[in-house]
Formats: C-alpha cells, structure tokens, sequence
C-alpha cells in the first residue's frame, strides 16, 4: 500500500522535472561559488529582478510569449515525431513576413495587425513545411535542410532590413519601426496599471495558441492522426493514414506556431528589426521550453513563463557583477537531467519494488 | 592579376576550411557509432575558449590547441555519460550541451578577465604556427597556396587517417557495426558502450581542435560569436558527405571556398555581403536535392542501446 503510494509518486514526470530544475540550480551555484561568487547574493537578486516589483512579474510575463510560440513549435513537433531545430528560422521569417507588411502595407488599426499575424503564419508555415517536402520528396534529413533554412533566414533577415524601402534613415543598423496600426501593444491603461511599457497581447495570443493546439493534439481526429504517425509510421499507414501529408501539415504547423512567436515579439516589442549579429536563439530557447513542459501545449505555457522570468531576471545579474550566461549553464543542466529522467526513474522505482517485495 | 585573385580564395578557404573539418570528423565518429552528436556546436565553443585561455597563459598555441581539444573531450564526456550510460535522448541531450558549452565558456571567460567577454588578444608566439612561410616570396600565388597553418595540413591527413581507420581497421569495422546494429555487435562479443564511449569522448576532442583553431589561428581571441553556427556547418557536411570522412571534407570545402569568396568579395559592393554569406547554405541545399539525395544514414542512429541482463 505504502510502497504503492511511492511507486505513484515516482512516476510522476512533474516530480522530474521539478528535480531536474533543484540540481540545475545547484549546479549554477557551485559554478558561482567557484567563481568567487555567493550564489545567495546572486539567487536574491535573481529573484528580486523577477518578483521585486509587479512590474517586474510583468515583464517576465512579457518576456514568455514568444518562447511560449516557439515552445509549442518544437512541442508539437515531437509528438509528431520530428525535431525542430528549424524553429529558429521560422521565428525569423515570421517576424520578418511581420515587420514587412506592418511597415509597407497600411491597412486600419486592427485588421492590420491580424493580417501581419497571418502573414507571418504563412511564411513560417511555409519555411517549415519546405523542409517536410525536401524530406518527402527527395528524403533529404530533415535536420539538414531546417540548420540550412535558420541560416538562410538569418541572412534574408539582414538583406531584407538593409533594402532601402526598409532600413531606418537614423543611423542604427536596423529597419523603420512598423506602422502603429499594425502594433499590438495593450492600450496605455494597461502600461500605466502596470507599470511595463511594453506590455503587448503577444501572452494573450500564446495562451490561446497552447489551448488550440492542446484541443487539436488531444480533441481531435487529426491530432490522432499526428500522433499516431509520431508512434509508428507504418503502423499508422496500415491504419489507412497518409502519413506523408500529415508529417506536412505537421511541420507546416510548427513553423506557423515559431512564426507568430516572431511576429508578437516584433508587433508587441521590439517594432523594428536589427542586423543580426548571430542568431537570437528564440528557436533553440523554445526546444528547452518544450523539454521542461513536457512536450505538453499546457506545460509549455508554464515552462515559458519559467524561462521568460529566467531571461528577464537574468539581465539583472549584471547588476552585481554575475555573468548572465550561468542561466543558460542552468537551462542546460535542467535539459540534461530531464533526458536522462526515464533511467532514473526505472531504478527509482525498481529499487520501491525491491523494498516492497521485503 | 586573377591567379593573385585566385591564390588568395584558396588562402581564405584553406583558413576557414580546418575548424569545420575537424569538428566534422569528431561528428563522424559520434554518428558512425550511432550516436547522435548536436552538441557539436557547445563543444567547439568550450575549445575555441579553453584553447584561448591556455595558450594566453603559456604563450605555446599548440599547449593551447590540445587544451581546446581536451575540454571539448569532457563535454563529450558528459554527451557520452548520458546518451550510453544513462539512455538519454541524443538530441535533447546534444541540445543541452549547446546551452551548457557556449554558457561555460563566456561565464568562465568574464570570472576570468573582469567581467569581459572577450579574452584578450594572442600575440604571434601564442598563436599556431604557419608553415613554409619564408619559402616562396610574401604575395605570390604560391605563397597564398602553401603557407598556410600547419594545423590545416594536419586537418586535411587527418582525413585519410579516419578513412583508413573506418575502413581498413577492426576498430573501425567495430565502429560502424555498432551504429548499425548493436544487438548482433553484442551478441558476438564486442563491447558496445566502450566502443560508442571513445567514439564520442573522439568527437569531443575533434570538435574542440577546431574550435581552438578558430581562436589560435583565425581570430587571435575568444569572443563569444567566433564558433556562432559553425558546428552546425559541421554537422551538415557530415550528413552532406553521408557520413565518410572523405565526403565531409567535400561537404567541408565547398563550406570554406564559399567563406574565401564572401572574405574575398566581401570588400566590394558588387553584390550584398548578406547573399554572399548565404550561397553555401543554398548550394548545400541545392546540391542535396539535384545531385545526391538521400544517404545511408547509420541504422541505429539517435537510438539508446540497452545492455541486456
């Protein structure tokens, strides 16, 4: 009966990732504490840049959505058995399908914001399905094809943005600011309630995304369909499915999800673009945010405001004198023990099993 | 004039071809063993600094060089610990070591040198040596070609080095069978987890030379975008040259002579620098679907071997 209890709680995949988060942070501590560095000085003020103030929680909150996106992006993904590591390129050709009809094609106030949403779906939606089709057709490892698209993207990016229709005239390397029709900042009352002047419906946008996603994933025949090509491929063949449309629209998806991450962060936040100097990492940031919520639509909205406050925290490390980076060491380390889970597990619970059968 | 032109893109190619071969080659070990390495990235970055930081403090580029190489081994210490031992999954844990690799590298770097995340600059004594330089006068198309890092000519042995290792030796017929199948590599005796451990502690080590080569020869310090993408250049040419040595160093040159244009053309405004830098995305890409299409990828890539009772 008791041993009963154990066995349940050990086969909680939370109970995991709560753990892998502890060790994650332990070993940023003993990092820092190596480095001549008081982990407590720089935890407090860690959480102090997240908690210390409403509009910090805010910003946190802010800083979430388009991780949020690009989480689900690589969350769907895996259920459909694929990894997105091109998330990263989708982002970018969302933000800039985004930032190029917010800033060339005037339309009134909130139709133009929907249709840079759309835009950007359909360019993310596409960059990714490019590569499932270099896949099916050609067989084309799909890993090559979405490393090769992110750094295509990244360069469209900088060639685009240094056009002259879009390149700003003040100096700086980077694009006009987008139209404020197309913005999809929350009206004033909501940055004065807050106290965060860049308070956008990106967060708004991304929670409704997880629930769609969850519905289609769990509520669905097509969902079905995906998961059950993600299983087995030819199990699902047999079952009458198509599974080289479905493996399509499932990276066509991915990318419109990694897209409209893009686009929220360009009509929310930063309303321009920068020449790149190396890529942002929202994609490989969103395959963490996956891997903490469990590759679950709902655990993503938690994972990303995990990692949302994390970043936005982060920055205040420099305040007293920490590197920043110790929260990518973190990050990794909590991806680390979060692979290696389902051995721990198994012995976790053999050895109940054992003290059970005494 | 043009063999000038031509003397110096092959200059620029025989610079920015070494690091993406050698991390291709550890890649190649790691994926023909069967275990999927995208960590590749993190592990050239801990090298490019660790290589950095070495040779600063002894003023010997080659300590410095072997110092990278080692630190990308333990991160592929780590890789191995988790995807052999622990059957982690190899991607996740791969992407782990790309936050976990560049993150210790800058982390240490600003404890290290107050707070910046730059080391500082090698003088020459530090950096890797060049070879045959008073040979052939200074400018000429000779001397572009032939003086060049000795760390190059060693990158490019290397590669018949692997081949013969791959496919003239027992450790190598060892290697790939593992990768194919390790259940019937077991059954007639051979240790799979030991094989895949020196395969991927190998990669490591490979992936952390070149990224050591880019700070010791090419840049002359660690900055925390001098690796940026180039270890999932490398892996590109591996899956591009379908998973031969020789064929990631086809994948690995035509990655470096489109680096020698754009460094070549660069200065000019003919054409964007931004297009320049993706012509060799695009020709990959291009090549893959006109001219070669799918490869053989190692059977039991990416999946956990479970030892049984």
């Amino acid at each position: 009966m008791k041993s009963g209890m154990k066995q349940k709680i050990l086969k909680s995949p939370t109970l995991y990732t709560l753990l892998s988060i502890a060790l994650g942070f332990l070993l940023g501590a003993i990092l820092l504490f190596l480095i001549g560095v008081n982990p407590a000085v720089a935890y407090g003020k860690l959480w102090n840049g997240i908690f210390g103030k409403p509009k910090f929680v805010v910003y946190s909150i802010v800083y979430a959505a388009p991780l949020i996106f690009t989480g689900l992006s690589v969350a769907f993904s895996f259920r459909t058995g694929v990894f997105n590591i091109g998330a990263e390129g989708q982002y970018i050709m969302g933000s800039l399908a985004a930032l190029v009809v917010g800033l060339l094609v005037p339309l009134p106030a909130p139709f133009h914001a929907i249709v840079c949403l759309l835009s950007a779906a359909l360019a993310g939606g596409l960059w990714g399905a490019l590569a499932g089709l270099l896949k099916v057709k050609k067989g084309i490892n799909e890993v090559l094809s979405y490393i090769m698209l992110n750094w295509i993207a990244f360069y469209f990016s900088n060639y685009v943005i240094n056009q002259k229709a879009i390149h700003t005239e003040q100096g700086a390397d980077a694009s006009r600011n987008i139209l404020k029709s197309a913005s999809i900042r929350m009206p004033e009352f909501f940055s004065r309630l807050s106290g965060c002047t860049d308070i956008h419906w990106g967060i708004v946008l991304a929670l409704l995304a997880a629930l769609l996603i969850w519905f289609i994933m769990a509520k669905t025949s097509f969902g079905y369909q995906l998961r059950a090509v993600g299983y087995s491929r030819s199990a699902a063949e047999y079952a009458g499915i198509d599974s080289k449309k479905v493996f399509l629209l499932s990276m066509g998806i991915s990318g419109m999800l990694a897209a409209l991450g893009g686009a929220v962060q360009v009509l929310g936040m930063a309303e321009r673009i920068a020449q790149f100097a190396s890529q942002e990492g929202y994609g490989f940031q969103g395959i963490t945010v996956a891997l903490i919520g469990g590759t679950n639509p709902i655990g993503c909205i938690f994972s990303g405001l995990f990692y949302g406050a994390m970043k936005y925290g982060g920055n205040k490390l420099t305040v007293v004198n920490v590197p920043t980076e110790v929260v990518n060491i973190i990050m990794g380390t909590i991806i680390i023990f979060i692979a290696i889970t389902p051995s721990v597990r198994t012995v976790l619970l053999r050895a109940v099993r054992g003290e059970g059968g005494k | 004039m043009l063999l000038t032109y031509l003397g110096l893109l092959i200059n620029a190619m025989l610079i920015s071809t070494p690091p993406l071969l050698l991390a291709g080659l550890g890649s190649c070990f790691s994926e023909r063993s069967g275990v999927v390495n995208i960590g590749i990235e993190g592990m050239m970055t801990i090298g490019a600094f660790v290589g950095a930081l070495a040779a600063y403090y002894t003023s010997n580029g080659w300590i410095g060089f072997l110092c990278g190489g080692l630190a990308g081994a333990l991160l592929g210490l780590i890789h191995a610990a988790a995807c052999i031992s622990l059957h982690a999954d190899q991607t996740i844990a791969g992407t782990a070591i790309n936050f976990i690799g560049p993150g210790c590298a800058v982390f240490l770097c600003k404890a290290i040198f107050e707070n910046s995340s730059d080391s500082p600059a090698l003088d020459t004594a530090a950096k890797l040596p060049k070879m045959f330089v008073g040979v052939f006068p200074a400018g000429s198309f000779a001397y572009n070609v032939i003086s060049t890092y000795s760390v190059a000519y060693l990158s490019f042995l290397l590669v018949l080095l692997l081949w013969f290792v791959f496919f003239k030796t027992r450790y190598g017929m060892r290697l790939r069978a593992v990768g194919e199948h390790p259940e019937a590599c077991a059954t007639l005796g051979i240790n799979v987890y030991r094989i895949r451990y020196t395969a991927v502690i190998l990669s490591g080590f490979l992936a952390g030379l070149g990224g050591a080569f880019v700070t010791l020869a090419t840049v002359s310090q660690f900055r925390p975008s001098v690796i940026v993408g180039q270890g999932f250049i490398a892996i590109a040419a591996v899956i591009f040259g379908k998973f031969t040595p020789q064929g990631t160093l086809l994948g690995c040159l035509i990655f470096g002579l489109c680096n020698g244009l754009r460094s070549l053309l660069g200065g000019s405004n003919l054409i964007s620098p931004h297009l320049l830098s993706m012509i060799p995305y695009v020709v990959t890409l291009l090549t893959l679907i006109l001219f070669v299409g799918a490869g053989h990828v190692p059977a039991a890539n990416g999946k956990p071997y479970l030892r049984s009772k």
